[in-house]
């Protein structure tokens, strides 16, 4: 297995406060690998350093051999590196094909963005059915519910064929049945890429995962097999010393 | 759904083709030669307006200081049709009061038409790109760019007063009484002129159209609402920035260039902070973001403008602010919102709201 993301000894500190604290992982090519972990526990800082987002006070964070630090979001972009957020973020005054359809021609020189679309591309159609929003392909992005703008995310995810896709928390605030589709989806997109997770939804995880990193105060506090990681008892101290209601679905299974 | 982009396509072609016949033909047919001078006036503002509305309705940059690219391509006009009054070998007559004896090496270049001529359209671009590509990358934005370009325009405006000699000062660039040997004053000529007025809005129309409706314009709109969201989608928010600051500035430098044979004066007064401000209004009381209010607004407000102040001299003042709070406070799309709304009145096609699980994994097969 050749690694395709590597981060070590990373640092990042706001404000004097240190939000990643000597942290290091390892991500290998064609992986999907869940990173957990309570809240603040600076799962989205690391996103953000990747990304290009946050810069950090030491470390160093390489991807397919070549150093991320210091390079602008968009060329990280450009390298293969796709990322969703938190919140779904898609941009509402456009309509979900539009929406695709941007993310789809980053590569295209602006001379060539200077057209209009004519009809929609293959790789947009494709994404549509996919991501399941063929019947709203039309509408602006801001009639979406809530599940439907992370699917149009992924989707734009998808379009730009990265290597490597970052997803923070890909189905928080969705319903059952959304989230059965997603993971479905997650399951469709990692047949090909390297996929990286955050997600603290329990039952999600023994669903859809294989590898856990476990984040705690910044740190990697273990790694392994959802049922190794379940076991581990900083693991379970982390989680039930923190909340009542995280023990049920740690105990299960 | 193509079938009726279609239909409102044709309708559209026809409405431009309307409104072409009736501002070409029909207007300056039927207007005196003042009240056609006016219009030729309103839509020189227009033109800046369709920029305005680039840069701040589609790109989110609120710009309240076009009057410096105004300012820039007017002069550049003004300059050339100075010299070209003087002739050869004589010097502009506000130059001769200022007791410059010859005329300074900057003007030179402005003798010449094929320099004279893109100049008005070229110096106003560059100094937007210059200028974008310093702030965007930066990533000055919001009420700082605001102040920002204010701030220029009030620089630019103290430069023109302070250098007397080379600008004419307060007074501006006036008496310019001839165009390619024709003359100003005639009414032929006055028409012709509102008639390259009219025509270069049309063309700034059309090219404002095309690159809102592209994949640019797409790609405007995101910048606008989601700046950082967009650089995830691996573009650079700065180059798309910068471009439609400059197109605006063009059409700026353009409308100013126009404004000097229309009115016959060039000056400070037309380029400060309220003159800018004034050229903004007409796009929000119109509505951002779409074309055709940005130059209906911006006609609108100014024959507002000129028929208050024939009746109250000081009133409009009043007016225009009245008029910017009530259009921020309760119709923030301006016109074109309201229009929305009533339309909005019409019974929408059913359509489903929410997609059913069921459908999703129908879909997905
Ligand atoms: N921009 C910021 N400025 C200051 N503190 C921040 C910032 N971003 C995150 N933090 C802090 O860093 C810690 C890690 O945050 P985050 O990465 O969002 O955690 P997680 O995604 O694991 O819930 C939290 O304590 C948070 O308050
Ligand atoms: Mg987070």
């Amino acid at each position: 297995m050749t690694t395709l993301l590597e981060v070590r000894d990373l640092e990042v500190v706001f404000d004097g406060f240190r939000a990643i604290d000597n942290l290091d992982l390892t991500v290998a090519e064609g992986e999907v690998r869940f990173l957990i972990g309570p809240n603040g526990a600076g799962k989205t800082t690391l996103i953000d350093v990747v990304t290009g987002l946050t810069s950090p006070a030491g470390g160093t964070v390489t991807f397919a051999g070549q150093s991320l630090l210091g390079l602008p979001e968009h060329k990280i972009v450009r390298l293969g590196v796709g990322r969703t957020f938190q919140t779904a973020s898609v941009f509402e005054q456009l309509t979900v094909v539009e929406n695709l359809d941007l993310a789809a021609n980053f590569r295209q020189p602006l001379r060539a963005l200077l057209r209009r679309r004519k009809g929609v591309s293959d790789a947009v159609d494709a994404a549509l059915t996919t991501v399941g929003l063929v019947d709203q392909a039309d509408r602006l992005a801001e009639v979406l519910s809530h599940g439907q703008k992370q699917w149009l995310e992924i989707g734009m995810l998808l379009v730009q064929d990265p290597h490597l896709l970052l997803l923070d928390e890909p189905v928080a605030g969705m319903s059952k049945e959304e989230r059965t589709r997603t993971g479905e989806l997650l399951h469709e997109i990692a047949r090909t890429r390297t996929v990286v997770v955050v997600e603290h939804d329990m039952e999600f995880l023994r669903r859809f995962a294989n590898c856990v990193t476990v984040m705690h105060e910044g740190s990697v506090l273990c790694e392994g097999t959802v049922a190794e990681v379940q076991a581990d008892e900083r693991v379970q101290e982390v989680y039930l010393g923190r909340s009542r209601d995280k023990r049920s679905t740690a105990e299960v299974g | 759904m193509t079938a009726l982009l279609r239909s409102r396509r044709t309708h559209g072609r026809a409405v431009f083709l309307l409104i072409g016949f009736v501002g070409l033909v029909v207007l300056p047919a039927v207007m005196s030669e003042f009240r056609l001078g006016l219009l030729a006036k309103y839509l020189c503002f227009a033109i800046v307006a369709v920029g305005i509305d680039l840069a701040w309705g589609y790109g989110g940059m609120l710009t309240l200081g076009q009057g410096l690219f105004f300012g820039l391509g007017g002069y550049a006009m003004g300059m050339f049709l100075k010299l070209q009054e003087a002739g050869p070998d004589g010097l502009p007559d506000f130059m001769s009061y200022n007791g410059l004896e010859k005329v300074p090496a900057f003007w030179q270049p402005f003798r010449h038409a094929w320099f004279a001529l893109p100049a008005v359209l070229l110096i106003p671009m560059g100094v937007a790109a210059g200028l974008g590509a310093l702030v965007f990358r930066q990533r000055i934005r919001g009420a700082y760019f605001a102040i920002l370009t204010q701030a220029l325009a009030a620089a630019f405006v103290i430069l023109l007063i302070g250098q007397q000699g080379y600008t004419a000062g307060t007074n501006g660039l006036t008496n310019m009484k001839t165009m390619f040997g024709y003359d100003l004053n005639d009414p032929t000529n006055q028409r012709n002129v509102y008639l390259a007025v009219a025509v270069c809005l049309a063309i700034v129309y059309l090219v404002a159209r095309q690159l809102v409706h592209s994949r640019y314009g797409r790609l405007l709109i995101a910048v606008r609402d989601g700046e950082d969201r967009v650089r995830f989608l691996g573009y650079n928010p700065t180059v798309v920035k910068v471009l439609a600051f400059t197109v605006s500035a063009g059409m700026a430098g353009l409308a100013g260039a126009l404004f000097v044979p229309v009115v016959g004066i060039m000056s400070p007064a037309a380029l400060g902070i309220v003159p800018s401000l004034e050229l903004l209004i007409g796009v929000a009381v119109g509505g951002r973001a779409t074309l055709v209010g940005a130059i209906g607004g911006t006609v609108l407000v100014n024959y507002a403008k000129t028929g208050l102040s024939e009746h109250f001299a000081s009133g409009w003042l009043y007016f225009q602010g009245a008029l910017f709070i009530l259009v921020v406070a309760f119709a923030p799309k301006g016109l074109a919102g309201i229009r929305d709304v009533i339309r909005r009145r019409a019974p929408a096609p059913d359509m489903p709201m929410t997609i059913e699980p069921a459908n999703v994994l129908e879909a997905v097969g």
